[in-house]
């Protein structure tokens, strides 16, 4: 039985194509299957689009309460910073979008032994492990932060010309990229302890650092969350390329370094961790 | 009174096995704190030493921060308000309602335990930061005033854990009531002043946050430690705290009677 709304069935299977064009046609099949499970408690849905746009007026609420009594967080303006949340809230709803449930959930997937069943499908497990359902509500979310930047943006009269908004949105995605690896290197840790239930805990406290502007900081906090765990750039580095506020190339290029070596590292502790692997008795 | 106690010492065993989640947390929730701390170091050093904000100095700011990081370790609610729905869910109040057990009490026991415990795993690193930032630390004048602290702190805890009761309970009506903490706990966040103290707020809306529940449960507390709220204006404050805290009770009693009135015992 399918939902009044779901999408119409897949078509019959094509003949074998590319690899890319087949882990296109799985992706589209679990984005279907998503969308019928959120159609299925409606209510629930949007009651959660609800809570994460509190949570980011939230934030813009404590950004305007601080601008009430300072005009600048180092060379940061007001609206600067609103834009800095808008961004740093798009990137988190996209990774919620794309991965974060997936990831949260690998922990009962490997205290149940459930993992078995995705070890034995004829795709790469990690694709499968990472990508299988997919937050629709959060894509809601990512385009409202769309439009606090908008209006960000004309508040501080910018012009982005093409190049800029393309540049911007690579940073972004690269933002992204980050966050998945880092999360998937937490979420692995479950193959160790196999209780982790405070790591979707920990990650928002870590992540959170991602809205705050990087000239607040100093010292060794300021290159812990720059170089180690790269919070500081993620969002930082994209805002300054719309915003006119990069000096120079270099923290583009500090944010490809970490996010290319958050990348092996996280693919290396992966493999690792999937060794460890021993399923549960059954 | 004794059987309760037991509970108490259940509780505590119960959750000392999970004393390396309550370390893992603790220290987690230090970023945070401390991202904080030199975002607001860095706003007043662009403001010079003699700066004030919403008439409060740099120590005092820190100190704000630093003080409801130990207020929110001991009076905080994690796990409770969810065990308390998943037990409405499962059926699990069925044993309850035939024991000479009361719920409200029994889960009480069991959050009080729960503090117990997460005081004493995050003694060590809360310690450890506080004695970092001590420079910063400013203490109660006199024992009249740490007297006033301790006792809006504990009716700060049973403030939290009534509300946290009442919602959910909702369990009785709602399937999902995870979607329901987490909004009221949003306006919580803003208006308990865990985000920034409230003397941030324009005059007016302080004014009107101070009406509703929330401020008693992180704000009022801090606020005494600080020596902020002193003389008349604290019997007063600690007198509606407590009336608040009876009200809470009050509610969570009758949501419970309520709910039990249609409650099914699904799979209990």
């Amino acid at each position: 039985m399918r939902p009044p709304n779901a999408p119409p069935s897949p078509a019959p299977p094509a003949p074998p194509r590319g690899a890319a064009a087949r882990y296109a046609g799985i992706y589209a099949a679990l984005v279907r299957n998503s969308l019928a499970r959120e159609m299925a408690f409606k209510t629930n849905f949007l009651l959660w689009i609800v809570v994460e746009l509190l949570w980011l007026a939230l934030q813009l609420c404590f950004i305007g309460v601080l601008y009430r009594h300072t005009e600048t967080i180092g060379s940061w303006t007001h609206w600067q910073v609103v834009l800095l949340i808008g961004a740093s809230n798009f990137i988190q709803q996209i990774f919620h979008a794309l991965v974060l449930i997936n990831l949260s959930n690998l922990s009962e997937l490997v205290r149940t032994g459930k993992l078995d069943f995705l070890l034995l499908l004829p795709v790469n497990t990690r694709f499968i492990v990472s990508l299988r359902q997919v937050d629709l509500g959060a894509l809601v979310n990512a385009t409202v932060a769309v439009g606090v930047m908008g209006y960000a943006a004309g508040q501080l009269g910018l012009r982005p010309t093409a190049l800029q908004l393309a540049g911007f949105g690579a940073l972004c995605l690269l933002g992204v990229a980050v966050h998945y690896s880092l999360m998937l290197l937490l979420a692995a840790v479950c193959f160790w302890t196999v209780k982790a239930q405070g790591i979707v805990w920990g990650y928002y406290n870590l992540f959170n650092i991602a809205r705050l502007p990087d000239e607040a900081f100093r010292g060794a906090f300021k290159v812990v969350f720059t170089f180690a765990l790269p919070m500081l750039l993620v969002s930082n580095v994209p805002v300054r390329l719309l915003a006119d506020k990069l000096d120079s190339g270099r923290p583009v290029l500090v944010l490809l370094a970490v996010a290319l070596l958050c990348f092996v590292v996280s693919e290396l502790g992966w493999r690792a961790s999937l060794r460890r692997y021993t399923s549960a008795s059954s | 009174m004794g059987k309760y106690w037991h509970v108490f010492g259940l509780g505590l065993q119960n959750h000392l096995a999970y004393r390396v989640n309550f370390f893992a947390r603790a220290l987690f929730g230090l970023v945070p704190l401390l991202a904080m701390l030199q975002l607001w170091g860095t706003i007043y050093a662009g403001r010079g030493d003699a700066a004030t904000l919403g008439g409060l100095t740099l120590a005092q700011m820190l100190s704000y921060y630093l003080i409801a990081q130990v207020v929110d370790a001991l009076s905080a609610v994690t796990d409770d308000d969810w065990q308390i729905a998943a037990d409405i869910k499962d059926g699990n109040i069925s044993q309850f309602l035939l024991k000479p057990v009361d719920y409200l009490w029994y889960r009480l026991s069991l959050f009080a335990a729960g503090r117990a415990t997460y005081v004493m795993v995050a003694a060590l690193p809360l310690g450890v930061f506080l004695f970092w930032f001590r420079e910063h630390l400013v203490w109660p004048a006199d024992g009249a005033q740490w007297l006033a602290f301790g006792l809006s702190l504990v009716l700060a805890a049973l403030l939290q854990f009534f509300l946290s009761f009442a919602l959910a309970a909702l369990a009785f009506w709602v399937l999902e009531v995870s979607t329901f903490i987490f909004i009221v706990y949003a306006f919580e966040y803003l208006a308990s002043g865990h985000l920034f103290p409230l003397d941030l707020l324009p005059a007016g809306l302080q004014r009107v946050m101070m009406l509703t529940p929330f401020p008693y449960q992180l704000y009022f507390p801090v606020s005494v430690y600080l020596g902020n709220t002193t003389g008349r204006e604290l019997i007063s404050g600690l007198l509606l705290q407590g009336a608040w805290v009876l009200a809470a009770w009050a509610f969570a009693r009758f949501l419970w009677a309520r709910g039990l009135r249609k409650y099914a015992a699904v799979g209990g």
